[in-house]
């Protein structure tokens, strides 16, 4: 492996685990504050890209990059407002299936209005092409654009949690909700918003995930394993947690591609002579490139092994 | 006006013979089993708007005289399902079904219907299966009741290397395709044709990414571009063909050519956009802009669905059940299966055979390249502008392979 080919996948890596970040920071947050595994999350990331198509068509990509999670996050607070809400009495099994029913009801939805193939969801003028040159390839503004959102994201999110008032009632809503609630809060209300919020954040990595990857039905499936191995690992509820796991499952996806080796080439390096009559050949010839991506979930059940609580998580249970 | 008389006579005599066939009339219910759900839900979908819009174009006419009724079925996409939907499809009547999406249906669609039809004679049923290209299943896994419309693996790669094969630029390959059935028989074909025809050409790279999971395949272009490969050979589809070749753009890895077997299928074109304009390479037996009937027919499923119909195979599947019912004067799977082995008819691109030896359809294939449409190809591919232009067509015999199948055949 040489520089290029590092920086190049580097880049690639790091571009990924953002986009991934950007999905699972709304989840782990709902996740934190509610207790609620929501697992319609990754439908309101499509919905964000094929709201996002629709917009950009009547008003533009940027206003709809506005727009878009705005409706989302209102689709996602009214959600809660009169469904979640009402099946909060009832536990955390009814609540799972609450959100488990939705994700199959968007999904149709989306096959009703969009139809089942892909959509022509493109990238806006500004946002085509590459940024720089780096090595002889070429690295799109998409992706750095990602990166960017990604950023400005975990920054504010981090000072609204941390800095304002409606941060701290957050979370000592998370903590007391009692107590905040004796206080004069609106605890309901803060549990909408926090939901909505959440909710939002999925629709706004659905705008700029859609049109840098492909818009269509199946989008929310592949990514819906994956942003809960970000979430586990990472730490459930853990927003530092959630950014750690985006960019180290980002980077072992990306550089395990690259390497050609498999259990078969390590025994014949270290003298030991394998051929394809040995017992185990179809599992000894794979190579790493090839089990490239299910190497999260393995990093996943290690976690769950050795580490339950995640990388930053703070749960000692 | 004697002759006049004869002529009278004689045509009278043949429009009664013509009234007199006794499948003139009847219904031909084709149940259809493939994905209507999941992952490939878009390409099912198409499929059979496809098999329904073209049964309504042959009940207009056809020399039978029959009616073709569609039943679709989701198979979602498993063998499993597939022979419930199966088992569905024939208490509904049906004696002839179809089906294209994955090898592992198709043969467990072969292997139900060689027990059904041994158990219940009278009652057999028919299996065309029009896009399903493991060359396994004319080979090994032979059957009887098994006719394929489709070019298998093998017959598209030979085309595809008899192509490469004058292409002096090409140097260095690179291989990427799907780990499950398809793509590891894509890989292993390229490899032998390849060696026997270019000896010359260097395979830099022999990727296998699993099906449908890879959302960024960036790093896997990361790894093209280092190996110094010119040519990329691939048999992905759906998404996984779409998002290679938009990550391919989006790195500017503008001096590699993609060979692939399925850049028409829904979904691809609209990724593939006018970023890929003369790279993208597909060996198919159709093309959007074959002149004659498929044409209109083209054109008028473009018109009421405002979507491609790229799957010609159905016409030839409806043409050859038209022509063996003529021949067998019966709608009888039995019969009908003796007169369609080793039958010749006028497909959509001239006429085609249905090899006895293994039910494989003999038929020409074109390689053509994604490019600007206009001219004498107007029609473009997902409204982009763009289609698969034809660069070169091979004669049946070129891409012919042969087999090994030793066919059983009921007594």
């Amino acid at each position: 492996m040489n520089a290029e080919f590092f920086t190049i996948s580097l880049l690639n890596g790091v571009s990924y685990g953002l986009l991934l970040f950007m999905l699972s920071s709304g989840l782990t947050l709902i996740f934190s504050m509610m207790g609620v595994l929501n697992f319609a999350h990754t439908s309101f990331y499509m919905l964000g890209a094929y709201f996002a198509y629709t917009l950009s068509g009547l008003v533009g990509f940027w206003p709809a990059l506005v727009l878009a999670p705005l409706a989302i996050g209102t689709l996602g607070a009214l959600f809660e407002r009169y469904s979640l809400r009402r099946v909060h009495k009832f536990g955390h099994v009814p609540e799972l299936l609450v959100t488990f029913g939705l994700s199959y009801l968007i999904l149709e939805l989306v096959q009703l209005v969009w139809g089942r193939s892909t959509v022509p969801y493109g990238l806006p003028t500004q946002l085509q092409g590459p940024l720089f040159t780096i090595f002889g390839t070429q690295f799109p503004k998409s992706r750095s654009f990602i990166m960017l959102v990604a950023l400005l994201m975990l920054i504010s999110v981090w000072l609204l949690l941390t800095r304002t008032r409606i941060g701290l009632v957050i979370q000592a809503a998370l903590k007391h909700p009692e107590m905040v609630q004796a206080l004069g809060h609106n605890v309901p209300r803060v549990f909408m918003l926090v939901f909505g919020g959440g909710c939002a954040l999925a629709g706004l990595a659905g705008v700029i995930g859609g049109n840098t990857y492909i818009t269509e039905p199946a989008m929310a499936g592949s990514v819906g394993s994956i942003i809960f191995v970000v979430v586990v690992v990472g730490g459930m509820g853990s927003l530092a947690g959630a950014f750690l796991a985006s960019l180290i499952i980002g980077l072992v996806q990306t550089f395990a591609v690259a390497i050609d080796y498999s259990l078969a080439t390590a025994l014949q390096g270290m003298g030991i002579g394998v051929s394809p009559e040995t017992f185990g050949w179809p599992v000894l010839k794979l190579t790493l490139s090839q089990v490239a991506p299910i190497l999260p979930y393995l990093f996943l059940v290690l976690i769950l092994i050795f580490r339950p609580r995640g990388l930053l998580g703070t749960r000692e249970d | 006006m004697n002759f006049a008389i004869k002529t009278v006579a004689a045509s009278v005599l043949l429009a009664s013979a013509g009234g007199a066939f006794s499948q003139s009339g009847e219904t031909v219910k084709i149940a259809w089993l493939d994905p209507l759900s999941g992952l490939m839900a878009a390409v099912g979908t198409n499929q059979l708007k496809s098999w329904q819009f073209m049964a309504e174009e042959f009940n207009k006419k056809n020399a039978a005289g029959v009616k073709y009724e569609i039943i679709g079925i989701d198979n979602k996409l498993s063998p499993q399902e597939t022979t419930s939907a199966l088992r569905s499809a024939m208490d509904q009547g049906a004696r002839y079904v179809v089906q294209g999406n994955g090898s592992g249906p198709a043969l467990a669609i072969m292997d139900a219907l060689e027990k059904h039809n041994a158990r219940n004679p009278g009652k057999e049923v028919l299996f065309l299966n029009y896009a399903a290209v493991d060359p396994d299943l004319t080979n090994s896994k032979c059957s009887y009741w098994h006719f394929r419309l489709d070019a298998d693996t093998s017959m598209k790669m030979e085309a595809l290397t008899t192509y490469m094969k004058d292409q002096k630029e090409i140097k260095k390959v690179y291989l990427i395709n799907q780990n499950y059935s398809h793509g590891h028989q894509v890989s292993k074909y390229a490899k032998e044709m390849l060696k026997r025809k270019r000896p010359d050409v260097e395979i830099v790279g022999d990727d296998l990414s699993p099906l449908a999971q890879v959302r960024d395949f960036s790093p896997y272009i990361a790894k093209i571009k280092q190996s110094g490969a010119d040519t990329v050979i691939t048999g992905n589809w759906g998404s996984d063909l779409a998002l290679l070749i938009k990550a391919a753009n989006d790195a500017g890895l503008n001096n590699v050519n993609f060979y692939t077997y399925y850049g028409a299928v829904t979904g691809s074109p609209t990724a593939m956009g006018a970023g890929a304009a003369g790279r993208v390479y597909m060996v198919a037996y159709a093309h959007a802009n074959l002149p004659g009937e498929i044409n209109r027919i083209v054109v008028d499923y473009k018109k009421k669905f405002n979507d491609d119909m790229y799957t010609d195979a159905i016409y030839n599947g409806f043409a050859m059940l038209s022509d063996a019912f003529v021949k067998a004067k019966s709608t009888d799977p039995v019969k009908v299966a003796k007169v369609m082995e080793g039958m010749k008819f006028k497909g959509f691109n001239g006429e085609v055979e249905m090899r006895k030896t293994d039910h494989q359809l003999q038929q020409g294939l074109f390689i053509t390249k994604w490019e600007k449409a206009g001219g004498k190809y107007p029609i473009d591919a997902e409204n982009t502008g763009y289609t698969f232009v034809p660069v070169k067509y091979y004669e049946p015999y070129v891409a012919s392979t042969p087999t090994s199948c030793d066919m059983k055949r009921p007594s």
